[in-house]
This record gives C-alpha cells, sequence and structure tokens, in this order.
C-alpha cells in the first residue's frame, strides 16, 4: 500500500508512543527503552506529557541510536498511535516511508491513512478483551501487548523483555506471569500474523558500554546526598517535585544511622516556596547544608529571600529545574528560560552563581560540588537544570565520587579561633577574596556573636545607613564574586578540526543536540569551535573565547536569549558578534534545528560581505 | 539596634544566677524603640526569665521578622546569635535552624503584622508542626514602622490614632494557635511583668510550638481612646484565668502559693510551672475548654490573659521527623556520604 520504499535502518530511528495518559502507558512505553538498551543500542527517550493528570494526550519519543546522539532529533519513523484524539496529527509527523502502528480492532476509513507510509494494524482491544474480563487489566495489559507486537516487528529479543519485566515483579510472582503472558499475546500474534521484522531493526551492540541510565533529577538529588545535604525543604511544582521525592527515597536508603534507626536528614514540604527557602536559609545560617528545588514560578517567590541570602550572605542551594514560562506558561515542557530570573535575582544590586550541568552526571557533580560552593562563597547558588534533563532518562557515564573528599565547609571560626584571640568581624574582608569569616550561633559565651539582617551594617555587623559603609560592602561583594569565578566549573572549549572565525557557545542540556549538529555543519562545510559554559559567573576564557572569533552564536532554549544577553552585559561586548539561536516552543531543541539555523546564517555570511551582513 | 553603645561597667554587686550571670549578662543593646514601648517591657521580662532559668545566653538563638518587634531582639541576650529575616517569614528561618541544631534554644519574636498579616500562614505553619520554639507576638494591633495603620489584629470598631474606624475583623492569634495544635498557648499583657515571665520562662522549658501573645500598646500610635490595644483598655479589660511562678527542676525555689489552690505542671526539662488558680473551674490541659473560655470571653470583650494551654507531654517536629539527637549541622563527611562502593552498586543498578 505504501507507494516509497518504507524506511530501513538498523539501530537508527524514532519511535513515539501516542497515548492519553493515565492509561499505564508509561511503564511499558519506558520498558521498550530499556529493552533496546539491554541490547547494548543506546537509547534517548523523552516524555511529552501535559498538565493534567488523566484524559489529555501524552507522548513518549524513543530515539533509538547506535551512534549515540541523545538530543532529539525531531521526525517520527515509527508512530505507535493509540490516542484517537490526535491520530490526525500523529499520522502527519511520520516520516516518508516510516511505519504507522494501531489498534486495528475498529476498522478506520482509508482517508485515515497515508500513502507513502507502511500501516501495521494489531487488534489489541480484541485481543484484551478476549482475554481479560477486568477493564482495568484491559487497559493495562493493552500495553503490554502492543510492547510484545513492537518486539517482533523490530526484531528485539524477548527474553531480555521479560528479564526487564522480572526486574520489576520481583517477588511478585503473579503480575510477573501475568506480564510475560502478555507480552508474548502480543509477540506471538505479531509473528502469526504480519511481516516481522520490519525495515526498522534492534540488532544487539556493544555501544552503551558502562554508561548509566537514570534522570537529571534523581541525580541532582543524589548529589544532595552525597554532597552533604541534611536539610531539604521544598513546595511541589512540576517540573522539580521528584527531585525532593528522589532525595527522599536516597535518604531513607542511605541516611539512617544503623544502630538507632533515626535519621540523619530532615525533609520539610513547606506550605509554599517562600517557607522552604525560608528554611533552608536558616538552616544553613545554622551551619547545616540545606537546600530546596524548584521551578521558575517559585524561584519569583523566593526572590526577596535569595536577596537576604546575598545581602546577609548566608549559603542556599536551589536547584532550579527550568519550565516553559512566564507565568504559568506551559509548566511541563522545557525551556532554559530562567538565566536572567536567577542571575540577577532579588531588587538591588545583585548577582548569583549559576550552575549549567549537561546530563545527569554532571547534575550529580554539580549538586554535590553547589553545597561546598554555597559555604565557600556563603551565597547562594542556582543548579541550573531543565525538564529535559531533569524528567527524562538520559544515558550517561556512571555517578563517580572521591572517598578522600571532605567538604568544604568554608571560612567559619570556631571557639577555639576566638579564644586564640583571632579578629571575628562578620563581614571583614581578612583574606582580600571578598569572603568574610562567620560563626554558627551558640559557639562560645561572649565572643563571636553577631546579629545578622538585612539591612546595611558595617564591617563588625553593627546597623549602619553610613553611605561609605553601605558601599564598601557591596565593592566586596563583587570581589567575593569575581573570587567564585575561579571556583566555578570551568567552560569547556573544543575546537573545529580546522582554523575559524566562527564559535558557538551553548550550554545545559543543549548539549547533546549540540555535538551532533556540529557533525551535520561540518557536512555543509561549516567549521565552528564550540564553548560549552558551565557556570557563571563567568571565567576568563569566555572572554578570550568571544575575542578570538569574528562571530560567535549562542544557542539556547528561551525566546529572548538570555544567556546572551548575560554575556553581553558582563562582559561588555559589541552585541553584532553575538548571534542568537534561539528554540522556545517547549521541547527541546534538536540537532536538525541548530544545523539549518546555524547553516543558514553562514551561508549568508558566505555570500555576503561581512560587514554588510551585520550593518 | 542602636547608635548609642551600652555602658559596660555595672555595679560588682549584683546579684548571679545558677550559672554565675548576672542579669547584665542577659541584656543586649540600648532599646531604639519609643520611650515607653510596650515592646521594651517585653524586652525586659525575657532577660528576667532567661536570667531565671539560668540558661547560657549564647545558647539562644533569637529570630525576627521584620517591624518594631522585629527589633526587639537586638536589646536582649547581646551575646546571642540574632537574625532579622524578612517581614512575616521569621517562623520558617526559625524551623530551619531549629532542624539544623536542636541543642540551642529557639527564640522567635513576631509583631501582629509580621504574624497575622504577611506571615500568616507561616506561623500557622510553624505552629502545626510542632516547632521546638517560644514564639512572642509583640501585640500591638498596628503598623508602626509604617507610622499607625491597622493590623490584621485590630479590633473591628476600634480606631486609629487618625480617627478612622477599622471595618475588617479581628484575627485573633490565641484562637487560631490554640485550633493549630500549639502545645503552648498563652496570652499576656506587656505592662503585666508579675504574669509575663513565668510565662516566657515556661515556653521556654517546654518541647514543642509554644505561643504567647503579649498584647504591648504602641503608644506612638495605638494608646488612644478607641484603641482596644491601649495600657486603659487592656487594664480594664483584663482577666486572668491564672498566675504563675516557675520552679526549676534542678533547685526548686520557694514560691508564695496556697496549698491546695496550686496545680504543678512538669515541663520535659525539668521545670515545672505551678498555675495559681484563679478561676476555679479553668483547666489549662482541656484545648477544646481553652477555645470555648476564650471566645466566651471576647464575647464579653475580655481579654483573658494567663497560660490558657499546655500539654506536658508535648513532642517537636525532630520527633516527628524521626531525626538522630546529634544536631545535623555537626555531622561530617564521615557519617553523611554514602561513599564511591554504595556509588558503584547504585550504577549498576541503573544498566
Amino acid at each position: 500500500m505504501s507507494d516509497k520504499k518504507p524506511l530501513s535502518s538498523v539501530n537508527d530511528f524514532v519511535v513515539r508512543f501516542a497515548n492519553v495518559n493515565g492509561s499505564g502507558s508509561a511503564s511499558a512505553n519506558e520498558m521498550f527503552a530499556r529493552a533496546i538498551l539491554r541490547h547494548g543500542v543506546p537509547v534517548s527517550p523523552r516524555n511529552i506529557f501535559p498538565s493534567n493528570i488523566q484524559g489529555l494526550p501524552t507522548w513518549y519519543e524513543v530515539r533509538v541510536t547506535e551512534d549515540g546522539h541523545l538530543g532529539a532529533r525531531g521526525g517520527v519513523d515509527m508512530m505507535v498511535a493509540m490516542n484517537p484524539q490526535t491520530w490526525d496529527k500523529d499520522v502527519a509527523g511520520i516520516e516518508p516511508g516510516g511505519y504507522l502502528f494501531y489498534d486495528s480492532t475498529k476498522p478506520m476509513p482509508s482517508t485515515k491513512f497515508r500513502d507513502d507510509i507502511t500501516v501495521i494494524g494489531v487488534p489489541l482491544t480484541a485481543i484484551t478483551n478476549s482475554t481479560y474480563t477486568d477493564p482495568r487489566q484491559r487497559q493495562l495489559f493493552k500495553n503490554i501487548i502492543y510492547l510484545g507486537a513492537l518486539s517482533a516487528l523490530l526484531d528485539m529479543d524477548p527474553k531480555l523483555i521479560e528479564q526487564l519485566i522480572g526486574e520489576q515483579y520481583k517477588g511478585k510472582e503473579k503480575l510477573l506471569s501475568s506480564n510475560v503472558h502478555a507480552l508474548h499475546l502480543g509477540r506471538d500474534w505479531a509473528l502469526q500474523n504480519l511481516k516481522c521484522p520490519l525495515g526498522l531493526r534492534i540488532k544487539k551492540s556493544d555501544k552503551v558500554g558502562d554508561r548509566i541510565f537514570i534522570e537529571g533529577n534523581s541525580a541532582a538529588a543524589l548529589g544532595a546526598v552525597y554532597g552533604g545535604a541534611t536539610v531539604c525543604a521544598w513546595y511541589p511544582i512540576t517540573p522539580s517535585s521528584s527531585v525532593a521525592e528522589a532525595f527522599t527515597a536516597h535518604c531513607k536508603k542511605y541516611r539512617h544511622d544503623p544502630e538507632t534507626g533515626k535519621a540523619k536528614y530532615a525533609i520539610v514540604q513547606g506550605e509554599d516556596e517562600l517557607a522552604s527557602i525560608g528554611i533552608v536559609i536558616g538552616a544553613s545560617w545554622n551551619g547545616a547544608r540545606a537546600f530546596t528545588a524548584t521551578s521558575g514560578p517559585g524561584i519569583s517567590l523566593m526572590t526577596e529571600f535569595i536577596g537576604l541570602s546575598y545581602f546577609a550572605e548566608i549559603p542556599a542551594v536551589i536547584m532550579n529545574i527550568q519550565r516553559a514560562g512566564p507565568s504559568t506558561g506551559m509548566p511541563t515542557r522545557t525551556q532554559q528560560c530562567d538565566i536572567i530570573a536567577c542571575a540577577y535575582a532579588s531588587h538591588g544590586d545583585t548577582k548569583h552563581v549559576l550552575l549549567f550541568p549537561e546530563d545527569p552526571a554532571e547534575a550529580f557533580e554539580f549538586a554535590a560540588a553547589a553545597f561546598d560552593l554555597a559555604e565557600r562563597l556563603q551565597t547562594t547558588i542556582f543548579l541550573m537544570l531543565d525538564l529535559d534533563i531533569g524528567m527524562n532518562h538520559r544515558l550517561c557515564r556512571p555517578l563517580k565520587w572521591d572517598d578522600s573528599k571532605q567538604y568544604d565547609r568554608g571560612k567559619v571560626m570556631t571557639a577555639e579561633m576566638l579564644e586564640q584571640g583571632r579578629d571575628f568581624g562578620r563581614y571583614l574582608d581578612v583574606d582580600g577574596d571578598g569572603i568574610p569569616y562567620r560563626t554558627y550561633p551558640g559557639t562560645h559565651p561572649t565572643k563571636g556573636s553577631y546579629f545578622t539582617r538585612g539591612t546595611s551594617r558595617d564591617r563588625y555587623a553593627r546597623y549602619s545607613e553610613e553611605g561609605s559603609v553601605y558601599a564598601d560592602n557591596m565593592q566586596r561583594l563583587v570581589r567575593k564574586f569575581e573570587t567564585a569565578q575561579d571556583l566555578v566549573p570551568r567552560p569547556l572549549q573544543a575546537n573545529a578540526e580546522r582554523p575559524t572565525r566562527y564559535g558557538v557557545i551553548y550550554f545545559g542540556s543543549t548539549s547533546p543536540a549540540m555535538d551532533e549538529a556540529i557533525g551535520l555543519l561540518e557536512a555543509r562545510g561549516h567549521q565552528l569551535d564550540r564553548l560549552r559554559i558551565r557556570a557563571f559567573p563567568f571565567h576568563s576564557s569566555v572572554a578570550s573565547f568571544l575575542a578570538e572569533h569574528d562571530f560567535v552564536y549562542v544557542v539556547e532554549q528561551n525566546r529572548d536569549s538570555q544567556l546572551r544577553q548575560l554575556i553581553v552585559n558582563e562582559n561588555g561586548i559589541d552585541p553584532v558578534r553575538l548571534v542568537p539561536i534561539v528554540h522556545y516552543d517547549g521541547t527541546p531543541i534538536t540537532a536538525r534545528y541548530i544545523a539549518k539555523a546555524i547553516g543558514d546564517h553562514q551561508d549568508h555570511l558566505k555570500v555576503t560581505p561581512l560587514r554588510k551582513a551585520v550593518s | 539596634m542602636t547608635y548609642i553603645a551600652k555602658p559596660k561597667f555595672h555595679h560588682p554587686g549584683l546579684k548571679k544566677n545558677e550559672l554565675g550571670y548576672t542579669h547584665r549578662d542577659y541584656e543586649g543593646k540600648i532599646s531604639t524603640l519609643c520611650a515607653g514601648c510596650g515592646h521594651d517591657s517585653i524586652t525586659a521580662s525575657i532577660i528576667e526569665a532567661c536570667y531565671e532559668l539560668s540558661i547560657e545566653p549564647h545558647r539562644v538563638a533569637k529570630i525576627s521578622g521584620i517591624g518594631c518587634s522585629s527589633k526587639t531582639p537586638d536589646y536582649f541576650l547581646g551575646n546571642s546569635h540574632g537574625f532579622n529575616t524578612v517581614h512575616g517569614r521569621m517562623p520558617s528561618v526559625l524551623t530551619g535552624a531549629n532542624l539544623a541544631n536542636r541543642d540551642l534554644i529557639y527564640l522567635g519574636v513576631s509583631g501582629d503584622g509580621d504574624s497575622a498579616s504577611i506571615g500568616f500562614g507561616q506561623f500557622a505553619h510553624s505552629i502545626r508542626r510542632g516547632v521546638n520554639m517560644t514564639y512572642i507576638v509583640e501585640n500591638n494591633g498596628v503598623y508602626g514602622l509604617t507610622k499607625g495603620q491597622f493590623s490584621a489584629t485590630a479590633d473591628r470598631g476600634s480606631k486609629s490614632k487618625k480617627g478612622v474606624t477599622n471595618t475588617d475583623n479581628a484575627i485573633d492569634l490565641v484562637a487560631i494557635a490554640l485550633q493549630l495544635g500549639a502545645t503552648f498557648v498563652a496570652r499576656s499583657f506587656s505592662g503585666d511583668k508579675t504574669q509575663l515571665v513565668p510565662l516566657i520562662a515556661a515556653a521556654i522549658g517546654h518541647k514543642g510550638a509554644s505561643f504567647i501573645d503579649v498584647i504591648s500598646p504602641c503608644i506612638a500610635f495605638n494608646n488612644h481612646a478607641g484603641s482596644t490595644k491601649s495600657f486603659d483598655y487592656v487594664r480594664e479589660h483584663n482577666d486572668a484565668v491564672n498566675r504563675l511562678d516557675v520552679l526549676v527542676g534542678r533547685d526548686p525555689i520557694a514560691v508564695d502559693y496556697a496549698p491546695g489552690t496550686v496545680q504543678v505542671v512538669e515541663q520535659h526539662d525539668g521545670s515545672k510551672i505551678a498555675l495559681r488558680k484563679i478561676d476555679a473551674d479553668y483547666d489549662p490541659h482541656d484545648r477544646l475548654g481553652a477555645q470555648t473560655f476564650l471566645a466566651r470571653h471576647a464575647a464579653k470583650g475580655q481579654i483573658v490573659t494567663g497560660l490558657l494551654y499546655v500539654d506536658p507531654d508535648a513532642d517537636d517536629l525532630h520527633t516527628h521527623l524521626n531525626t538522630v539527637e546529634t544536631p545535623l549541622n555537626t555531622l561530617e563527611a564521615d557519617r553523611l556520604c554514602p561513599g564511591s562502593a554504595a556509588l558503584d552498586k547504585f550504577n549498576a543498578s541503573l544498566r
């Protein structure tokens, strides 16, 4: 029925599942992705879900990628169309030559199909209805049945899927056997009634290596455990809630005193974001490592306290899992849109440290490091994740920890130091790095106490409204921020094969798409040096990179090119030399998008004299 | 919060408490509040209570929000760490501080604007969580620092200094605290140090959320005819349910009480509160009774003061969270970090 040759590819294609949320499809779809991983083939899945619980469309996309491209690719090679609501759009989105898998229990008019795709009908409802009487079972097992059918169509090893089911339902024999049965119902039907396998196939490989498959939020939460966080205060908000939930789970596993069974942590679900950051600041003021996890609207609510943290110099760690804004925006869609809001959060002159991990492995490392930085710098540290990393499973290098590592508690004056007669002035810059010493409450009966406040004070924490005293303090805070430059993760630079006048800057979840885009651009004849920014304040190498290139593209996932704004603002650079490449529809940026946007601009530069092109 | 340093010299014969501290060791900077401010009387009562209890001053963390009341922690316990946070948000900061180090004494000082308006939510949630703290609201029914606007505790029908009549209903923080499960609830009057000092001492000794609402007239903006938070009004309408004295567990002090009319309540730290009952029917262990009693007297225009409710077996947030006895802020990597071997296992589970 197709007038175009069906797509043929081994270990390199995109399957998208269109479902209705609340139908129980998520675990079957995730099992599909994991099963491919067990074949040794890298996958990059993305969950695209609505901001409700039941009834609206949801999609789960699995990019099968032997070459290891973990960014979103764009386009769909095989659509598993299980949602009548989105049928037309789903069918239209299939690549020419692609495949449509659907429930053929009810006949569909021919107008609902396309001539240039291969249609695969499996009577899923009929199979489930003839096998199960319970409505919920019918719904749930339908998902496993289509998983079984797909395993036959894509030539997957059923034993690997059975193994996964076994792990999932360990100790629950009844569930285990019934799921395996459902899997084979679908598989057997496909083998008996369809041409298996298709052009799209899974072949065992060894490209996964020792990499792990984990969500960024879970990795960040574990980073907080390893980083020594003992207090977590949070308020539910998508897409950050799973950070606190994962932290709770990790703490239950790792943080109970073996003798007493008591918890070496405290987790409070605050009444709102204001209380959550307040608890963090109170705990940090008192010497505990504390954090909160939130998203953009939460940051908005926290800004008054963030200003207090900055000015009163109290450590705080905020994990900001960004979503599309402003306001409620698209709460279940991804963006990198809180850069400016976080960099300059609160009123008055403020600057905050931002960390931009590219994947769960870095989310783990940066989360742990954030607590050292917060205490060293005595200020708020933002871990800037986004939904794309936070709530999707990513293949990444294994998490690593150096057991010799001790926590950097920063400049804390102890009772012994006070006894020795060390001059304690809470806001004295004794080392010239802008970082003063602090004492914990209860340290000494007569020395080292001070009054913390958000109002202006002198170097000895005495209230003062003197302009010169205020300015002196503000200048020291600038020195402290300069010190931070050398403490935060440095940018990573990778140069093109040949010398080039063009560069590209990117950060965070854009990373895998950027890596792939570089290859696509090279194929079009464009060479670009690249710099992945990993933190704000910007290291001096950012300024060097800008100086070394005529034009630098800044790729980011927001409308106003916020990182570019920050670079221009902090480096005093001519904005014309920074070309914004932005993507902000709420889906993850793709290699194809980046390559086209930069490639088109580069092509334009080739035919137009440089100065005219930018004038 | 003052420009004037307090003189350091004092009479060498000043009386010392059990730990050898004099009254002066519990003082702070000179107050910059208006002369005659009720808040200064509360400060004096806090100093007195801490002296009586022989508390180590530096083992107290005093935390406040923003406003006249929230300035006062600078005026007592000068060797303690203090924290002026942001408006209405003292309770969350105190909660975090308490979670970090359960061994300190936490004194939260707030005002009626701070706690009943902008911080109403935080007040409520810190109480319902049972944070081990003494939460004092210095309640004058008015925004003093911004010159006289009504707060949410201003009674309906009361008048501002400018003659404006308040048409909004008042929030009674004591009634709310009772409803939210505070395990120590009291009301007092800044001008009644005899009642207030033992109340503060008892609240400090109480394990759990202690709340004291102290009517504290603002002499600049709310001490006029028509105000229901003025000195005169409160004196005329005060109805004390009980009088208290403090008996410190280790070394009970003699108190003036009539045998058979005193009810002793033992607290977790071993200290005891002796209730000298005025109203024979009043039972401070009956939460529902306290709520009814309060409402009945409020309807009659009476301000009920004294210890309205106490649960001597109360527990606190640390109990609810089952946290270790060691303060969390003292735990280091050797006790917190699961280490690389655990991480290797974790990695293996993700393949």
